[in-house]
């Protein structure tokens, strides 16, 4: 599976933990839309960081949090594994 | 000299008793006939008045040398086992030691003290000894950085919670602890066994838990203590088939009910209790109901003599069970103005009783919301099929951290790991604020115990 869709198959999951309504998942939509609240992309980050064994939000002191899904996505497929 | 007896350790090992003995996993030594032997080759006398550190490779050696040094040092000092080397010089400097009792002299001869007195497996004295002075008992927190607080005690207030029950009926009991008796848990055991007229049998570190119960068996033992934790371990191991104590005591860490039910279930006939204790502050209540957590009605002006409060939600004791001071120089004081002992353990009111819900000092903070981990590990806990968990922080660059568990799984349950992970979350999620349910939860072998018998939090 690729980054992509392993972030998406997270996403939905910790939705539906948390019992968030997600919006169709656009590259354009803004994180905010999502309905996850901070707790939400915590736990999103920590799974991810288990699963593909990175975390570019710690990586990189300086990077400014991602503010669309697509943006998100390539945090993750921009770091070198 | 005032008219009031003294009374030492040897002044209960009263000659009528049969019988008696206090084991390891090598060694049976009779307690009755004690008191005309020496463990110290017949140098007790050279050990009058000093402050004594007492440092042996094992608990055996450590009792026997106990109940002779009681009533004759001024001070003894019991070393646990896993004693920093780089903390002695700061504690024999505070405790003011003049003397050492070891059965490792090499070990000792470079710490700066003259006296080292060779302790060995009791032989005939020459000479009976005879109480002379209370001896102060020091102890040392068992925290985990930095020297150990030097915590003193006097026997009597060390055995304010023994008398207070009474000696057990029946059978003299046959004692046991997971505890090192060097702590002030495994030392309550020692103590109830020696006062209240027993027999002991003490752990021996590793050594298989499976042979630790099979001596538990074969020397008959009746009562036995231990941190929920460690009855985990018994429970989980499975080899707590033929073991039978009639009482069955927990302390140290908070007993949730899953511990209690499953102690309950594995000794169907046995009482199981938990006490609260700590080093600091004594033997506070125990709690026979079979319950977690304790009834409203033990707060406020108490029965023998212990007093409890709750102040900013900790839970607060004055008693005369617990130590008179922290020593040494730069010592702080241990209780407050009112002579108060603020345990640093949280409690909360629910209906008519209380519940632990953590340390102090433990607390996790999830994005500015707090959470003690025990209280996640308690509901947890509950499902059937968990036999431990440990609740910790992880570290998150959007919250600063978030909880996440790591859980072992009774026998043969891991092939259902992916439905029990929902119905542990799931119930995490009826019973708890969202963010301290689990972000992520592990299933894992084992979890790490510290040497004084508790859940390890460091990275907590």
């Amino acid at each position: 599976m690729s980054v992509r869709l392993r972030i998406i198959a997270a996403m939905k999951q910790v939705a539906e933990e948390q019992q968030v309504q997600l919006p169709p998942l656009a590259d354009e939509l803004s994180l905010h839309e999502t309905g996850f609240d901070s707790l939400a992309f915590a736990i999103l980050v920590a799974r991810l960081e288990d699963d593909l064994g990175i975390d570019p939000f710690t990586i990189s002191e300086d990077a400014a949090f991602p503010l669309t899904v697509g943006d998100f996505v390539r945090a993750y497929e921009n770091v070198p594994a | 000299m005032s008219p009031r007896e003294l009374f030492a350790l040897r002044d209960h090992l009263r000659p009528e008793l049969k019988d008696r003995t206090i084991s390891d996993a090598r060694q049976i030594v009779p307690l009755t006939g004690l008191l005309a032997k020496t463990c110290l080759d017949g140098r007790l006398r050279e050990l009058s008045g000093r402050s004594v550190l007492l440092s042996t490779s094992g608990q055996l050696m450590a009792a026997l040398a106990m109940i002779e040094l009681d009533g004759v040092a001024r001070r003894m000092l019991l070393c646990p086992p896993d004693l920093d080397p780089h903390h002695v010089p700061a504690l024999i400097d505070d405790a003011e030691i003049d003397a050492i009792v070891t059965d490792q002299p090499s070990r000792w001869s470079n710490a700066g003290v003259y006296l080292i007195i060779g302790a060995g497996l009791p032989k005939p004295a020459l000479k009976l000894p005879s109480t002379e002075r209370v001896t102060e008992w020091l102890m040392l927190t068992s925290g985990t950085s930095g020297v150990p607080k030097i915590v003193g005690h006097t026997l009597e207030g060390l055995c304010g919670a023994i008398i207070a029950d009474g000696p057990a009926r029946g059978t003299p009991p046959v004692w046991a602890t997971f505890y090192d008796i060097r702590r002030y848990g495994g030392l309550q055991i020692f103590l109830r066994a020696v006062v209240g007229g027993g027999s002991m049998v003490l752990s021996q570190p590793g050594e298989a838990l499976a042979d630790h119960v099979a001596r538990l068996s074969a020397r008959g033992v009746t009562h036995m203590s231990g941190t929920p934790s460690h009855w985990r371990k018994l429970l989980m191991s499975g080899s707590a088939a033929g073991f039978a104590p009639r009482y069955v005591r927990l302390s140290g860490e908070i007993a949730d009910q899953a511990v209690l039910d499953g102690l309950a279930q594995a000794f169907p006939n046995a009482s199981i209790g938990h006490a609260y204790a700590s080093t600091e502050a004594g033997v506070g209540f125990a709690v026979d109901d079979g319950r977690e957590g304790f009834p409203a009605t033990l707060i406020g002006a108490g029965r023998d003599g212990v007093e409890m409060k709750v102040l900013d939600g900790s839970l607060r004791i004055r008693s005369g069970r617990a130590a008179h001071a922290y020593v040494g120089k730069r010592a702080a004081y241990l209780a407050d103005a009112e002579g108060f002992v603020d345990t640093g353990d949280m409690v909360e009111l629910r209906g008519d009783r209380y519940y632990f819900v953590g340390r102090r000092g433990g607390i996790i903070n999830i994005g500015g919301l707090k959470v003690h981990p025990e209280e996640i590990e308690a509901v947890i806990n509950r499902h059937a099929e968990v036999r431990m968990s440990r609740a910790k922080s992880r570290r998150s660059p959007i919250t600063g951290s978030i909880v996440v568990a790591d859980v072992i799984l009774t026998a043969g349950s891991a092939d259902r790991g992916k439905e029990i992970r929902e119905e542990i979350l799931s119930c995490c999620r009826a019973s708890l604020a969202s963010h301290k349910v689990p972000a992520m939860i592990r299933f894992v072998e084992a979890l790490e115990v510290t040497p004084a018998g508790k859940l390890a939090r460091a990275d907590a």
